[in-house]
């Protein structure tokens, strides 16, 4: 298993010479499997150029996997590539909602006034699927999603294979559902798809300060994020979702400080920049 | 042992939620189990959750004999509160008998509803309880 990060950055794009070496494109993780399946985590900008490489490559069938629909996790969706391509089959899972289905949400970006071709006018073959509670197949790998605490449905992901397990959680805030730490990891917000993951991908988008002053808005800091890893025993922590404040020498400062945090865990903290390509 | 499902996220908070309260509250999963029961409820129960733990519905639901207050009968699972949470999917109250773990009879008034998740799934139960 491959994992590419083309986009990393929380909330809203931030392109410019302050972010170049993390990268400015939001969420969008490629996930390539040893026979050749591609699933894509989250359709921030960082889609966009991963579609390009996809149709050059002549994928013919693309999962995306979308832990919800605030708009840094769709944005990129409308100028994703394989979707203009007739002979593409794209399956689009996302969280359910009581109110209206995967289709009709995401339909909305597809419409006037945001958007100027309506969702039915797509070329690709798309099917759009509700996370089912229980772990499925796609291709040899077993994948689960359970809802977390974020404001509105939202999952986080789980993947694995025979040879490794990968967690993502770019967007949650577990700390609003208890201490980190005090409980068994199944009774901590995100727990059951995190645990002894080989890498987790988690957000850490604030300093501890800057957590102090946006509690609930949905999102961890650096030290809950470390906190996290530690009590779901994940192997490696890549600090995901980074907040558009911050640029190239404030994350230096953040991913010395994960590791601080860190010391003798063995988690090794590093902060997921655009362009890193973990193997695992 | 059978596998366990991860607790879903409504549980988890709504253990966070009766951690935090001063109501006796208790809370079942989707298949009636007993997941939690906070500080408050210790009094009524007679023994603290971390001597209990989790227990499967046909074990807790049977305790403390819960009997009408008018015949002493046993009350059935399904007049119970918990059991028209469980089974009906709506919200029920109720005033019975039961005698705690510590031997003492006790009157309680009971209101118990069902945990709906973003799907409209069932996913649990959360009975709020206080001596009447």
């Amino acid at each position: 298993m491959r994992l590419t990060v083309w986009g990393c950055r929380g909330s809203v794009p931030t392109p410019g010479a302050a972010t170049v070496r993390y990268g400015g494109n939001t969420s969008c993780v490629e996930v390539s499997l040893d026979n050749g399946t591609v699933i894509v985590l989250d359709a921030g900008t960082g889609i966009r150029p991963l579609g390009q490489k996809l149709a050059g490559s002549g994928a013919t069938r693309i999962h995306v996997l979308l832990t919800h629909l605030h708009l840094d996790h769709v944005e990129g969706l409308r100028f994703f590539a394989p979707l203009w391509s007739p002979q593409v089959s794209v399956d689009i899972w996302g969280p359910p909602s009581p109110v209206s289905s995967l289709e009709e949400r995401i339909a909305r970006s597809f419409s006037p006034p945001l958007f100027p071709i309506d969702l039915r006018g797509v070329p690709a073959q798309v099917e759009f699927r509700d996370v089912p509670r229980d772990p499925w197949a796609i291709d040899g790998a077993l994948l689960s999603a359970t809802l977390v605490v974020h404001p509105g449905p939202t999952v986080g992901f789980r993947i694995e294979t025979p040879d490794a397990i990968v967690g993502y959680l770019p967007d949650h805030e577990p700390a609003l559902a208890g201490a980190i730490g005090t409980r068994p990891p199944d009774w901590i917000s995100g727990g059951a798809v995190a645990a002894g993951a080989d890498v987790l991908l988690h957000d850490a988008q604030y300093s501890e300060d800057e957590y102090r002053q946006r509690i609930g808005w949905g999102h961890s800091s650096v030290a809950d994020a470390v906190a996290f890893a530690r009590a779901v025993e994940a192997h490696r922590l890549l600090l995901f979702h980074h907040e558009p404040e911050h640029d190239d020498a404030a994350l230096d400062r953040l991913e010395e400080h994960a590791r601080l945090l860190a010391d003798a865990d063995g988690l090794g903290p590093a902060l997921a920049r655009e362009g890193m390509v973990v193997e695992l | 042992m059978a596998a366990t499902r991860p607790k879903h996220l409504v549980l988890i908070l709504a253990r966070e939620l009766a951690s935090n309260l001063a109501t006796p509250t208790l809370i079942t999963d989707e298949r009636g189990s007993l997941v939690f029961y906070n500080e408050a409820a210790e009094e009524v129960v007679g023994r603290p959750f971390a001597e209990v733990g989790e227990l499967p519905l046909e074990e807790w639901t049977t305790q403390f004999a819960p009997r009408s207050l008018d015949s002493e009968e046993p009350l059935p699972l399904e007049r119970r509160p918990t059991g028209v949470a469980l089974y009906e999917r709506r919200a029920s109250h109720e005033r019975y008998q039961v005698t705690s773990a510590d031997g003492v009879d006790r009157e309680i008034s009971v209101t118990s509803f069902p945990l709906f998740a973003h799907a409209d799934e069932l996913v649990g139960t959360m009975t709020i309880f206080w001596r009447a």
